[in-house]
C-alpha cells in the first residue's frame, strides 16, 4: 500500500535515499542542504539506515569518502549546496573520470560574493562540465522519485558516472508537500544492490584514474563524453521503468508543458517551472500560445527532445538562474548551439532571471513574453542576455 | 590496446613507467663524505632512493631530480649535477 504523507523537501529526499539503502553517506552540512543530511544522520543513529554515516571536516573530504567508498563496491551518496558544491569540484571531475557513480543532492543556492544563501543555480551550473549527470526538479515528489532512480542511472555498467539531483535551495528543500512514498519492497525491486565489475580488493590490487598522456587522454575523455551521451538511452528507459513503478509520469529528459501548437516556447529548470506553467494557463487564456519547455536532465543535453518540443515555434525564451559572467546564461548558450544551422531555427533569447532568490513571479514570466516578442518584432536579433527586472540605476 | 573505464590498471603497473626520463639535475651521492643518516631517504618524494646494505643509492629510474635529498643532507654529500643524456 502507498503511504502518503506531508513531509518537508529535506525530509522526502532523506526517504528516498534510505529505501535505496546506501552503505555510506558522508556529509558536510551547508544550508540548505542541511536538513537532508540531519535527516539521514538521525536515521543511521536510529539504526533505520544500516550505512556508515561519516562525519567529516569538510565537502572535500565527504566527496573523497564517497568516490572510495564507491570504489570499494560500496553504494554512496553525499549532498552539498553552493559553496560547499564548489569545494567538492576537483572530486567530482576525478570521480567522474574514474567512473565512480554515486550520488549527490546538489541543493541550489547562488554563490559567494556578495554572499547569499537564497537560490539560484550558479553552483550546480559551476560543474555541467565535470561529467557528472544533472538532473533538475521541480517538486519535493520529484525530488523523492529521482532520487530513486539517480542510483541507478549512476550504476548502470554503460553509465559509471556520479548523478547529481539540483532541487532548489528553500522552495523545495524546506517547504511542506505531501508525498506519495514507494514500498521498499518495490523499492528494491527496483533498484538491485551495486555490483562493479571493479572494485579496490587488497588480494587483488588494481588503480583509478592512472597516468595518461596525451596519446590516450583525449579519448579517456571521450569515453567519459560518449557514456554521457549515449547514456541518454538507458536514462530515458530508467525513467519510464520509474515512472511504471510510482504512476508519475514527468514526461522524461524534459517535460514539455502546452507547447503542442506554441508560438513562443518559455524554457526553464527547476522549481521556477510551476510559476511558469500558471503564467502559460494565464497567457493561453487570453489567446497567447506560449507554452514550457522544464529541462529535468540537463547533462546529458537532451537536444533530440528539446528540438522535439520546441516544434515550430518562432520564439524561445530562456529563463537562466545562472550567468556565465562576459557572456550570457548556460541553458540559453547550450540551446542556441544546438539550434545553430537548423532551417527555421526560432530566435533565442536569453533572460538571466532570479539570481540570490529574487522572485521570478507570474507577471515577470508576462514581462518575459512580451520583451521577447518586442526583440522581435524589431527585427534587430540581440546578442546579449537580458537580465530580468534588473534595477540600472544603483548598479555601481 | 584497448583502454579502461575509469583507467583502472592492476597495481604496481608504475613501475613500468620510467619517470627518471624527466630529470634534468642529477643527485650524485659522494660515498665517502656520506654519515649513512637515511634522511635522503625519507625526503624522497619518489620512493627513489635505496639501501644497498651499508650504503644508500639513487635509483635512477624513478629519481626525477628535485633535488631535496641534497638540499636536506646533513653531510652535504649530495650534489646536484647537470644531466647530460
Amino acid at each position: 500500500m502507498t503511504k502518503i504523507k506531508v513531509v518537508e523537501g529535506s525530509e522526502a529526499v532523506a526517504m528516498a535515499v534510505k529505501a535505496c539503502r546506501p552503505q555510506v553517506v558522508a556529509a558536510y552540512p551547508i544550508s540548505p542542504q542541511t536538513h537532508i543530511v540531519e535527516a539521514l544522520a538521525r536515521m543511521a543513529a536510529d539504526g533505520e539506515l544500516k550505512a556508515e554515516y561519516v562525519r567529516v571536516e569538510s565537502e572535500f573530504s565527504a566527496a573523497s569518502v564517497v568516490s572510495g567508498a564507491s570504489a570499494a563496491g560500496s553504494r554512496s551518496y553525499t549532498a552539498s549546496a553552493s559553496q560547499g558544491l564548489l569545494l567538492m569540484t576537483e572530486v567530482l571531475y576525478a570521480s567522474a573520470g574514474m567512473r565512480l557513480p554515486f550520488v549527490i543532492t546538489g541543493v541550489n543556492r547562488s554563490i559567494s560574493a556578495p554572499i547569499n544563501i537564497q537560490v539560484d543555480h550558479q553552483d550546480t551550473i559551476s560543474l555541467r562540465d565535470s561529467g557528472v549527470i544533472q538532473l533538475y526538479v521541480e517538486s519535493a515528489q520529484e525530488a523523492y522519485d529521482l532520487h530513486l532512480a539517480a542510483f541507478k542511472i549512476a550504476e548502470h555498467p554503460a553509465i559509471m558516472l556520479p548523478v547529481m539531483v539540483c532541487m532548489d535551495g528553500w522552495v523545495l528543500t524546506h517547504s511542506y508537500e505531501p508525498v506519495e512514498f514507494v514500498e521498499q519492497e518495490k523499492v528494491d525491486n527496483f533498484l538491485p544492490p551495486f555490483k562493479p565489475e571493479n572494485f579496490l580488493d587488497v588480494a587483488n590490487p588494481k588503480s583509478w584514474g592512472s597516468y595518461a598522456e596525451g596519446d590516450v587522454l583525449m579519448e579517456f575523455k571521450y569515453a567519459i563524453h560518449k557514456a554521457m551521451s549515449e547514456g541518454k538511452a538507458h536514462i530515458r528507459c530508467i525513467l519510464a521503468e520509474l515512472a511504471a513503478l510510482t504512476g508519475r509520469d514527468y514526461g522524461g529528459l524534459v517535460e514539455a508543458y502546452r507547447t503542442d501548437d506554441a508560438d513562443v516556447v518559455l524554457v526553464a529548470m527547476g522549481s521556477m517551472a510551476g510559476t511558469i506553467k500558471d503564467a502559460v494557463d494565464d497567457l493561453r487564456r487570453e489567446g497567447k500560445k506560449v507554452g514550457l519547455v522544464r529541462i529535468r536532465c540537463y547533462r546529458p543535453f537532451p537536444h533530440e527532445e528539446l528540438s522535439a518540443a520546441l516544434g515550430r515555434a518562432k520564439l524561445v525564451a530562456v529563463l537562466d538562474a545562472n550567468v556565465s559572467i562576459g557572456s550570457e546564461g548556460a541553458v540559453g548558450l547550450d540551446i542556441k548551439s544546438k539550434l545553430n544551422g537548423r532551417p527555421g531555427a526560432p530566435m533565442v533569447v536569453d533572460f538571466i532571471a532570479g539570481l540570490g532568490g529574487r522572485e521570478v513571479n507570474a507577471g515577470a514570466v508576462r514581462r518575459i513574453v512580451e520583451r521577447t516578442e518586442r526583440i522581435f518584432s524589431s527585427g534587430v536579433p540581440i546578442s546579449e542576455a537580458e537580465w530580468l527586472d534588473l534595477n540600472p540605476a544603483i548598479v555601481p | 590496446m584497448k583502454l579502461t573505464p575509469g583507467a583502472v590498471v592492476k597495481g604496481g603497473t608504475s613501475l613500468n613507467y620510467k619517470t627518471g626520463s624527466w630529470r634534468d639535475q642529477r643527485p650524485e651521492i659522494d660515498q665517502e663524505a656520506c654519515k649513512q643518516c637515511g634522511i635522503c631517504q625519507e625526503v624522497c618524494p619518489d620512493d627513489a632512493v635505496r639501501q644497498q646494505g651499508d650504503h644508500f643509492e639513487i635509483d635512477y629510474d624513478f629519481c626525477k631530480g628535485c633535488g631535496i635529498c641534497a638540499h636536506e643532507c646533513t653531510a652535504e654529500a649530495i650534489r646536484m649535477k647537470n644531466e647530460e643524456k
